[in-house]
């Protein structure tokens, strides 16, 4: 008889444990986003790893019947990254928040990015404390009322998507938790991508934050602010998709595709990083007049920068040919003994 | 010329002592290599500033190095000094008062003008190499810079390149005065300046000067013979302790089967464990160098869990960083080792100097009830044993092991009768087992007989599992906030670490009776300075004895048993009385403190007469005395 590998379905990677997020809280549709397109990977169950830190997002790897670590906050990129150099085989993922990452976990945010151990990095933003209980966070926007913050917060917020590409990471996107489809597909190319994947998720708190994105989701608002960025297509937006960005230089400038062509439009290159830069800066608050719409999707992909694994690991390799494999009587006598008789 | 007379002496101690630039700690390894080679037994004793190259001339930037060796058992490289080499005025102010009256002082003449004299705060009147202050010593007055020059000036190298050999100079003239071979010297020279030939060339000649120097001046009527110690047969390496705690993870992760991952952040003293790690990549060991400290015991964390033998490293400030870290590795139940390189505290505090203060922080030092394992090493090589220690309990028992060892015994060099690989035992690492369907579910926190939980690789199918630090259920591991589980589980994790006593060595008596008066119970890096104070106590005729714990926590289990057979038990640590409150404690004893906290060891005699002191006051000289 033969035996067929039967594929591992969205069922399976659930755990038996009881999902505690508030109820309508957005971290539940990222989770059954990853359920859906783990099995599509082709890999084994075991083979995953989801390490997290601290907050409302980093209870995920309960709830995936794969591996997980629940560390401490702000720490996952680090756990995260001793596992992927010593075990290249797993596929490493690392699920945390705005205040995990950016606050307590920034310096480890940014080396990971910028040492390209090729994990998956799901970086749920929702502009707020969550496990808490509300209050502001390094992504909220400047005048937040919160309750630490009762005449508003004085902060500026940093910009997740600008901080990873100073920080020289090598695939950066940005998806909502209220488009699925796109959710997957992001989550999809970010797990192909060899090297550090940072996906931002704008997820919504809807205890605390509630509403935070939502001209970015809801359907009046939603295709004025946003633009869908596709690789070689050019950034059109817009109710009727009737608008576009095109390049004055190194100017990006909006157009309206009633008095302009598509043609003129600035075609998204997600191997380009000063484009990439410039999109990145595209984080006006939606209220301005003028605004850019804010971008969704992959902003930058280096697939020319080796991974961390495979450096670190080579030079083990590299180091047991030239040398062959250590002979520990050699190693501890050293290189000068005498002997009493 | 004369020929020197030859004295036979049965140990010698010998201090150099110049400016942080003047290459003292490279010529105090050279001198010790070579001591160790020639049969010697050996203690030494680097004492540098924190500062690379601290203003020059002043007594703030004065390195020394301490050498005791001898045709005996040295256990300390000694409470003074035979010979002082000052190759400054501020090295001899600083290093004069540890010199035997009638001692040796050997004197770079260029090092006493009055620019060193200013900057050592010394008025030009009273230059000690002739106001007469130096009346009771040997004085040898030798110009260095100007012999050197002399002996390089057709080397075409510069005079900067030209007096950094001055060192070299300074130790051909004690391998004269001591008969020592030089070969090994030569070896390194050309070792280290093989890509240029004229700064090896020039090296050489100066090593050779200062020996000739010695050999055709009358100014040494004496040379000496120590003739090599009566140690165990066997062969010997000279070592240095974080050189062998670097040896004895090594050796674990060979005789465990595991890779090696060490993540760790440069901090002094213990960056050469990680400096000496990176060489070993044909070992299989990988270090890596984190951002911060706690990148660097979370990468292990992580590394642990992926199944390597996963150590981290630091010194007191680094540990006060891991500390949230280390009680994830507590819940978690993963094997790791933590090794604490102990310097003078708190905070920065002494950076150089040596203490043990850091025995409440492993003890103590983490939020919750967060008991661990705590080892420390007791001598440089005594770290290699301690560190493959350290290891073989973390992997078996799956718990986080402290290793303390300190700046004295990190950077310290002895004669090791360094064992065969084949004699080292096998550490035994059982990973749990793949399932198929249908198989029963596997429990993450199910426990053996050693309360140990399985170690489930990712990777191994049937086996997945989610671990974290928010407290666990017994056996299923999920999450849990009944009050009594949380309670069961912080007792298994202690009865866990008091289950490591079934599997440590018992205590024995180092030095002295079984029982008897008074005992000297120390604890890691003191173990030579007591051992030798004890051991002239007893030559003495006092009834003294000397235990020494490595194993800390848990004590062996005998050791209440061995405490109380002494009438009073004094516990000499370089801190403000750590053990002695655990032994009071665990053993409701009297102990009595002996504290020392100045960032530098022990000195025997300070111990001789503190032990002398308590016999005094408790009016037992008489009885003690046999």
């Amino acid at each position: 008889m033969e035996t067929v590998t039967a594929k591992l379905t969205s069922k399976e990677l659930a755990s038996d444990q009881e999902v505690r997020w508030c109820p309508g809280c957005g971290d539940y549709s990222i989770l059954k986003q990853v359920q859906t397109v783990l099995p599509d990977l082709g890999r084994p169950r075991e083979e995953f790893v989801f390490i997290s830190g601290i907050g409302c997002s980093s209870r995920f790897p309960y709830y995936m019947d794969t591996y997980g670590m629940h560390s401490i906050h702000g720490r996952a990129t680090a756990v995260a990254t001793g596992l992927k150099a010593t075990r290249p085989d797993l596929s490493v993922w690392v699920v945390s928040g705005d205040g995990d990452s950016l606050s307590i976990g920034g310096n480890h945010f940014i080396h990971m990015l910028r040492r390209n151990p090729d994990i998956n990095v799901l970086l749920f933003n929702n502009q707020i404390y969550g496990l808490t209980k509300g209050q502001y966070s390094p992504t909220s926007e400047q005048g937040k009322v919160t309750k630490s913050t009762p005449m508003g917060s004085v902060d500026y917020p940093f910009n997740p998507i600008a901080l990873s590409l100073g920080a020289d990471a090598t695939f950066v996107a940005r998806t909502l938790d209220r488009d699925p489809k796109h959710q997957q597909s992001v989550i999809k190319k970010a797990y192909y991508h060899a090297g550090t994947s940072l996906v931002e998720i704008y997820q919504n708190c809807n205890v605390f934050n509630d509403g935070a994105f939502e001209v970015y989701t809801e359907k009046g608002t939603k295709k004025q602010n946003t633009l869908m960025m596709e690789h070689g297509m050019p950034l059109v937006f817009g109710e009727n998709a009737d608008k576009g960005v095109k390049l004055d230089g190194f100017k990006p400038v909006i157009v309206d595709l009633n008095e302009s062509t598509v043609n003129d439009l600035w075609v998204h290159d997600e191997h380009d990083l000063v484009k990439a830069t410039i999109l990145s800066r595209f984080y006006d608050d939606a209220s301005i007049e003028g605004h850019f719409p804010r971008p969704f999707g992959v902003f930058y992909v280096n697939e020319n920068k080796k991974t961390f694994n495979d450096l670190f690991n080579d030079q083990i390799e590299f180091a047991k040919t030239k040398y062959g494999t250590g002979d520990l009587n050699k190693l501890i006598a050293g290189k000068e003994t005498w002997v009493v008789n | 010329m004369i020929n020197a007379l030859d004295t036979e002496l049965e140990s010698v101690v010998i201090r150099f002592a110049g400016d942080s630039g003047d290459g003292m700690q490279l010529t105090g390894t050279q001198f010790t290599n070579a001591t160790a080679l020639f049969g010697n037994d050996l203690a030494t004793f680097p004492d540098f500033p924190a500062e690379i190259r601290a203003p020059l001339g002043t007594l703030a930037g004065v390195s020394g190095f301490q050498i005791h060796f001898g045709s005996t058992q040295i256990n300390t490289p000694g409470d003074s000094s035979d010979v002082l080499v000052a190759m400054n005025v501020a090295a001899l102010k600083v290093n004069i008062k540890n010199l035997k009256k009638g001692g040796v002082i050997i004197i770079n003449s260029d090092g006493f003008d009055s620019r060193n004299l200013r900057l050592a705060n010394v008025p030009e009147d009273k230059n000690p190499m002739n106001d007469g202050s130096l009346s009771e010593y040997d004085v040898k007055i030798v110009d260095v810079t100007k012999i050197t020059r002399a002996a390089l000036a057709d080397s075409g190298l510069g005079i900067k390149e030209i007096d950094r050999c001055k060192n070299m100079f300074v130790l051909g003239l004690v391998y004269w005065m001591y008969h020592r071979p030089m070969d090994n010297t030569l070896n390194f020279i050309k070792s280290k300046f093989k890509k240029n030939e004229s700064v090896m060339n020039a090296n050489i000649k100066v090593l050779q000067a200062g020996w000739n120097y010695g050999d055709t001046t009358e100014m040494f009527a004496n040379r000496y013979i120590v003739a090599p110690a009566t140690m165990e047969t066997g062969v010997y390496r000279s070592i240095m302790g974080n050189q062998a705690a670097a040896l004895g993870l090594i050796a674990a992760s060979v005789k465990s089967k595991l890779p090696l991952f060490y993540g760790t952040y440069p901090i002094t003293p213990a960056s050469d464990i990680l400096h000496e790690l990176s060489k070993y990549k044909n070992f299989n060991a990988k270090t890596f160098q984190a951002e911060d400290e706690i990148a660097a015991i979370c990468s292990s964390i992580g590394a642990a869990f992926g199944g390597s033998l996963a150590i981290t490293g630091s010194s007191g400030p680094g540990i006060a960083l891991k500390g949230e870290a280390i009680g994830l590795a507590t819940m978690l139940e993963l094997p790791l080792v933590i090794v604490n390189v102990q310097r003078a505290g708190p905070s920065t505090g002494l950076p150089t100097k040596t203490e043990q203060a850091d025995l409440n922080q492993a003890m103590f030092g983490r939020n919750g009830e967060c008991p661990l394992i705590i080892l420390a090493a007791q001598s440089p090589s005594d770290c290699f044993n301690m560190a493959f220690e350290a290891c073989r309990i973390a992997l078996q028992h799956m718990i986080p092991v402290f290793l303390l060892t300190d700046g004295y015994i990190a950077n310290g060099a002895e004669p090791w009768k360094f064992p065969n690989a084949d004699e080292l035992p096998e550490i035994k690492v059982a990973f749990a087992s793949e399932r198929a369907e249908g198989d029963e579910k596997f429990m993450p926190y199910l426990r053996d007989e050693k309360l140990t939980r399985p170690w489930a690789l990712p990777g191994t199918k049937g086996l997945e599992h989610r671990i974290g630090g928010i407290e666990k259920q017994n056996i299923t591991g999920n999450i849990s906030y009944d009050p009594a589980n949380h309670e069961l589980m912080v007792k298994l994790r202690q009865e866990k670490v008091d289950l490591v006593a079934n599997y440590i060595p018992l205590q024995t008596i180092d030095n002295g009776p079984d029982s008897g008066d008074i005992l000297v119970l120390g604890w890691g890096g003191t173990y030579g300075a007591l051992r030798t104070a004890t051991s002239l106590l007893l030559e003495d005729g006092y009834k003294v004895s000397h235990a020494h714990l490595r194993y800390l926590n848990p004590f062996p289990k005998n050791l209440g048993e061995i405490l109380s057979k002494f009438k009073t038990v004094v516990v000499p640590e370089l801190n403000n009385g750590q053990l002695v409150r655990m032994i009071r404690d665990k053993y409701f004893i009297d102990a009595i403190p002996f504290n020392k906290i100045q960032g530098m060891p022990f000195m025997s005699s300070e111990v001789v007469n503190k032990i002398k002191e308590i016999l005094h006051n408790e009016g037992s000289v008489l009885a003690s005395k046999s």
